[in-house]
């Protein structure tokens, strides 16, 4: 099966995907990850203003057969959180890359963004 | 060492299921999804390979003492063409596995099939063999775990579903825990009522090598083991291994909550300490718990009372397809296992507030 790895988004090895505009970043997790993980029936996600920190766990996505951290892709400042997915965890599941994002966050170190991992080099690891 | 595979892994393959090792079988898990299949199964219909558990046959002259002496129910209780739900426990009481014993509906001699867990065939043949021996009884004891087959068709269109493909029985004139011989897309086969969702629905034996046309004919969801795991949750069925295990979870059947299937004016191993625990009640009893706060209960969180003492754990949790909440079986003392009693269960560090209830979770 091939799953969708849009162009313009960045990607991490544990699945996140990070969408930058200017200093701003939306963050959530790839087609791949959702599929793996099954129907996901609940989503912890932190507050608004809480600081992340690039590579540690920010989250808890479940699935009805599995519980896996998310992982943050950047440094930063929480600006937005998805509140739907509080009510509609489905959302995960249905649109990943659109209305299942997780968290906005302002990002600390724009330097941190060239770590990640291409749309490529993210298709390679999931083929 | 390698795993046994159903015989109708390539037909599962060809439907793109996932797969997982279970007792020793690579298994399905699950097909579409197991939110989709779980809600087939409860809305309209669906089939499940589990051709994973066990069968074993017990003939001749002693094959219903031997059944006996080694299950806590009374299978004299059973006229040809029924079957119960059984424990079979050790000396101690302690849980071994859990079985339906059916009594065969074929011929004069009495026969017996039951069916044990998944990887259990072996050690139960074995304990069978063995007391026979030891007691000098009379009985023919096989495995035909690898000569049969066994899907489950399960849920409130199961039954017509069914009956549209059999011959030689009507279904609508058996009643639950009943079983009957017949054929079903042109294979014999033996037609139970039973089953592990708590919906209407059959449990077909067949040949091995006929599984496929039995599977094929069978027009509904394709299920796996994800969505059966999470139907049996509902109603609170236990699942060999996580409600109860002589090791890790070593269990009485009166702590797990089928102490109606002891029957203490019979004969069987483990009986004199059942008795006793009857007498005085179990210290420790499995019941359903229901999160009010968010989150998903898991297998080995701690249950702990609202001041945080730790009291118990929980064996298996999911989040309810059906009812939206999560919910849970646990063991707990006995003085807390009163439902609408409150209680936290311990989820990633956080205390999360649940309430005891009883089980079924859903009214069937």
């Amino acid at each position: 099966m091939s799953f969708d790895v849009p162009d313009d988004l960045r990607y991490l090895e544990s699945h996140e995907w990070v969408r930058v505009a200017g200093d701003t970043a939306e963050v959530g997790i790839t087609a791949f990850a959702q599929d793996e993980l099954g129907d996901v029936v609940f989503v912890e996600l932190p507050d608004e203003g809480t600081a992340l920190t690039a590579g540690e766990d920010f989250g808890v996505v479940e699935s009805i057969k599995a519980v896996s951290d998310v992982y943050a892709p950047v440094s930063g400042t929480v600006t937005a959180v998805n509140d739907r997915l509080r009510d509609e965890p489905e959302l995960l599941n249905e649109d990943p890359f659109g209305d299942g994002w997780m968290l906005e966050v302002e990002v600390a170190d724009e330097g941190e963004l060239e770590g990640l991992l291409s749309p490529d080099a993210y298709r390679d690891q999931i083929a | 060492m390698s795993l046994r595979s159903p015989p109708l892994s390539a037909v599962h393959e060809t439907a793109d299921a996932s797969f997982t090792d279970f007792g020793g079988w690579e298994m399905p898990v699950e097909f579409e999804s197991i939110r989709a299949e779980h809600e087939a199964v409860r809305g309209e219909a669906g089939k499940f390979d589990v051709s994973h558990m066990g069968q074993i046959t017990v003939s001749g002259p002693d094959a219903a003492a031997l059944t006996q002496r080694l299950t806590t129910n009374d299978v004299t209780a059973l006229d040809p063409g029924e079957a119960q739900y059984s424990a079979i426990t050790d000396d101690a009481g302690v849980m071994l596995d859990d079985t339906v014993v059916y009594r065969l509906p074929a011929g004069a001699a009495e026969e017996f099939l039951f069916v044990p867990n998944a990887g259990h065939d072996g050690e139960m043949t074995e304990r069978w063999l063995t007391e026979r021996d030891e007691r000098g009884l009379d009985a023919t004891v096989t495995n035909r775990t690898e000569e049969y087959a066994m899907v489950a068709v399960q849920g409130p269109d199961a039954p017509a579903l069914l009956a549209a493909e059999t011959d030689g029985v009507t279904l609508s004139a058996l009643s639950r825990f009943e079983v009957a011989d017949g054929t079903v897309a042109g294979v014999d086969a033996l037609l139970a009522r039973t089953g592990y969702t708590g919906e209407r629905g059959f449990e077909v034996l067949c040949p091995w090598d006929d599984a496929e046309t039995v599977w094929n004919a069978l027009a509904c969801q394709p299920c796996g083991l994800g969505a059966r795991d999470t139907l049996r949750l509902e109603m609170g069925f236990l699942l060999s291994g996580q409600e109860f295990h002589p090791v890790d979870e070593p269990r009485t059947p009166y702590e797990a909550g089928i102490g109606w299937t002891v029957k203490l004016d019979t004969e069987f191993v483990g009986r004199d300490t059942l008795e006793g625990i009857a007498a005085e009640g179990p210290a420790e009893t499995l019941v359903g718990l229901e999160l009010v706060d968010r989150g998903v209960p898991r297998h080995g969180y701690d249950v702990t009372t609202p001041d945080g003492d730790a009291i118990g754990h929980v064996t298996s949790g999911t989040m309810s397809p059906t009812l939206g909440t999560p919910i849970a079986l646990a063991y707990v003392p006995t003085a807390h296992a009163e439902p609408g009693e409150s209680v936290r269960v311990v989820v990633r560090g956080e205390p999360k507030k649940a309430r005891i209830r009883s089980t079924p979770f859903l009214d069937r």
